[in-house]
């Protein structure tokens, strides 16, 4: 009794599991029947994450990335959804596993906050009770218990005065508060792996960075592995060791953040990074929007997915569809662009130094394309 | 709250006051039988009904004829009395109340209990024939005007008229104290009738909220964080999703305690809706109004309720 009533895990630190990652993900797609034809929303993803690291997955909306984290959870399970692949956890596979089995991993061993704290939470039960619910889900604990350990958690997260706050329903919290109370009951259980699904989207940005703090002290605390789902590589890169970025379904490049920031190889890496203000950049540079919408993800583009907003498309590009290749040099780092590497390094290198990606590519298209290939750029701006 | 719930009534009786000076103002409008020569009956000469009048007091100005029945209401509780059976307005709602709250209750208990299953099994099973099947007859019963419904199970299962003769027909309604047997089934088919639509309304209406509520974002935390499907289904989803049907419910019942007019038709029930008719076919001016100034008073109440009662299902509603 003594063991149960204690909601904690075995004390002492994870032991070691060495090459095998906490979660390994493996040619995961996913995708929905709908009326108006099949949605691919994953096609074809492998990642993994280690226990007390941080994945940063990076992509538009629409790009698949909330759906390959649902799926981790089972919660796109549906009759309309089509799951392949492996998600091996703690070396069981999450997408075979029997609902039951699957609900007892939820909120216990890997758990998820959301973009909207205020949606989130159920507007007719205190926060309080909200964070019990996450204990008694779980543990067979008295409900004094759960109620102590909520207690805990809210002052674990950073929340003032938590034995008045616990009996407050979610409108009377502020907007930060709210993510802090989602943060508390995900971390209820002490999850192995939390995934942060755009935490930051719906705050003011001081508390923005209050709650990006917060998930990196906690993580430093409790040794758990973080997936951070984000549209903004600024959050990603405050946060994250390596980083994933997404687009129609599919990672195009996967590198440690350091190498993400330091050497991006895909044209829309580019411009993601392109379209965010930083204050290393020169002064007055303007900052380029990625032109174009993500694409359908019923009838997703021939060739590589990106190329009819790629400024850098060659004619080839709308038929060959690019593979995730080592970048050569560059170890770790994968990318699925079809540009010569030596080209991709030129282009960012122009874009570095403030050139539009117009210029950028009338300075390597001289070298890079054969008169046959100048064609394309013709129809392009047509 | 208690200053708000004391305001809430203050207005109520406003409202009432406003809702009597209207119906003397419509039965004024509009033609009516001279309740005086209805009163006098046949053999009558001029001078009886000019006699009567004065003894009704309709030879006052109008105004006049509402300053006494407002001072008869607020100084003696007193309604007035029927100019066709000289009773007192009081004493006939009273005697008629409890086969209108017979009716009513019966028939609320029956439609929760169907509407809502059916509501939440539709919603779950969404799609499925199950769901297909409910909605199709909720569709069909909602079509189903009361009069046509109420003749069509009478034709079909009343006795005396009816194909198959199982349940009492039209007039076999008794008090509850005089025989409850004979209560009960005189009132299962006007429960019935009654109770058909609105099943049908309520779980079409829990139905959508329920699906509604289902998409959102609370019951994907709710199963992120690992409860049971079961309870994400009723403690999260349905508490939230039930809580407009009982408002409507609230209102739907002060609006049949003010009388079932058709259904107590059908089946000669002698309610409150029953007294109104027939008080309208007399020009019998005093039920009439006695019986309005019920109906508004019990969608007045009931509007309150439902409105305190808001404020507990849904903290987010807070009365100042």
């Amino acid at each position: 009794m003594s063991v149960q009533s204690e909601p904690t895990r075995g004390a002492g630190p994870e032991p070691t599991r060495g090459a095998v990652p906490l979660l390994q993900v493996e040619d995961l797609r996913v995708s929905f029947h709908t009326d108006d034809g099949v949605v691919h929303a994953v096609d074809g993803i492998s990642y993994s994450v280690d226990s007390g690291r941080t994945l940063g997955i990076v992509g538009e909306s629409g790009s698949g990335k909330s759906v390959s984290s649902l799926t981790t959870l089972g919660l796109t399970r549906s009759p309309r959804a089509q799951i392949e692949g492996r998600m091996l956890f703690d070396g069981r596979d999450l997408l075979t596993m029997e609902d039951d089995a699957l609900r007892r991993v939820r909120g216990n061993d890997i758990a998820m906050i959301f973009q909207d704290p205020l949606s989130a939470l159920h507007p007719f039960y205190k926060v309080g009770n909200q964070l019990m619910e996450a204990v008694l889900s779980h543990r067979d604990v008295s409900k004094q218990a759960a109620r102590d350990r909520a207690i805990d958690l809210l002052e674990l997260v950073g929340i003032p005065d938590p034995q008045r706050r616990v009996d407050a329903y979610p409108h009377e919290f502020s907007g930060g508060m709210r993510q802090r109370a989602m943060i508390a009951m995900a971390l209820a259980n002490e999850p192995k792996l939390l995934i942060a699904d755009e935490p930051t989207t719906a705050l003011d940005v001081t508390v923005q960075a209050q709650i990006l703090a917060l998930l990196e002290g906690l993580q430093r605390r409790l040794g758990m592995a973080i997936i951070i789902i984000t549209h903004d590589l600024g959050v990603v890169a405050e946060i994250a060791d390596e980083i994933a970025v997404m687009y129609a379904g599919r990672i195009v490049e996967h590198a440690s953040a350091q190498q993400i920031f330091a050497s991006p190889q895909h044209p829309y890496t580019w411009g993601l990074l392109k379209s965010i203000p930083r204050l290393d950049n020169p002064r007055g540079e303007e900052l380029v929007p990625i032109s174009g919408r993500p694409p359908s993800l019923i009838n997703r583009p021939s060739g590589c997915h990106f190329h009819p907003r790629c400024p850098y498309v060659r004619e080839a590009h709308k038929r060959i569809d690019p593979r995730l290749e080592p970048v050569p040099d560059d170890p770790g780092h994968e990318v699925a662009c079809l540009l010569q590497p030596q080209v991709r390094g030129s282009i960012w290198r122009a874009l570095q130094a403030g050139q539009t990606p117009a210029a950028a590519r009338r300075l390597v298209e001289p070298a890079a394309s054969a008169p046959v290939e100048a064609t394309p750029l013709a129809e392009e701006a047509s | 709250m208690l200053r708000y719930i004391t305001r809430r009534i203050l207005w109520g009786i406003v409202l009432l006051i406003l809702v009597s000076a209207l119906t003397f103002i419509l039965f004024q409008v509009f033609p009516t039988t001279d309740p005086a020569l209805l009163r006098a009956g046949r053999n009558s000469n001029q001078a009886d009904i000019q006699h009567i009048r004065v003894e009704l007091g309709l030879t006052h100005p109008i105004y006049v004829q509402f300053w006494d029945y407002m001072k008869g209401i607020f100084l003696h509780f007193n309604f007035g009395y029927s100019y066709y059976s000289q009773a007192s307005v009081t004493s006939l709602i009273f005697n008629r109340l409890p086969a209108t709250i017979s009716l009513t209750v019966g028939a609320v208990v029956l439609w929760v209990v169907m509407g809502i299953p059916v509501g939440i099994i539709s919603a779950i099973k969404r799609g499925t024939f199950l769901d297909r099947a409910s909605m199709t007859s909720a569709l069909t019963f909602v079509s189903m005007p009361t009069f046509w419904l109420g003749l069509l199970v009478l034709y079909l299962f009343g006795q005396v008229v009816g194909l198959v003769q199982i349940f009492p027909g039209p007039g076999s309604y008794v008090g509850l104290t005089v025989n409850p047997v004979k209560w009960f089934t005189s009132l299962i088919l006007p429960w019935f009738v009654l109770a058909a639509t609105q099943a049908a309304i309520y779980s079409r209406l829990l139905r959508g909220n329920l699906l509604e509520v289902m998409g959102e974002d609370y019951i994907r935390t709710a199963r992120a964080k690992g409860v049971r499907e079961g309870r994400v289904i009723f403690k999260h989803g349905i508490r939230s999703a039930i809580t407009p049907v009982l408002t409507v419910l609230g209102i739907d019942i002060g609006g049949l305690l003010g009388g079932a007019v058709i259904t107590e038709t059908i089946f000669e029930i002698h309610g409150i809706g029953l007294l109104n008719i027939q008080a309208i076919n007399h020009s019998d001016f005093p039920i009439v109004q006695g019986t309005t100034l019920l109906a508004a008073m019990f969608v007045i109440v009931a509007n309150i309720v439902v409105d305190v009662a808001y404020a507990y299902l849904d903290p987010r509603v807070r009365y100042s």
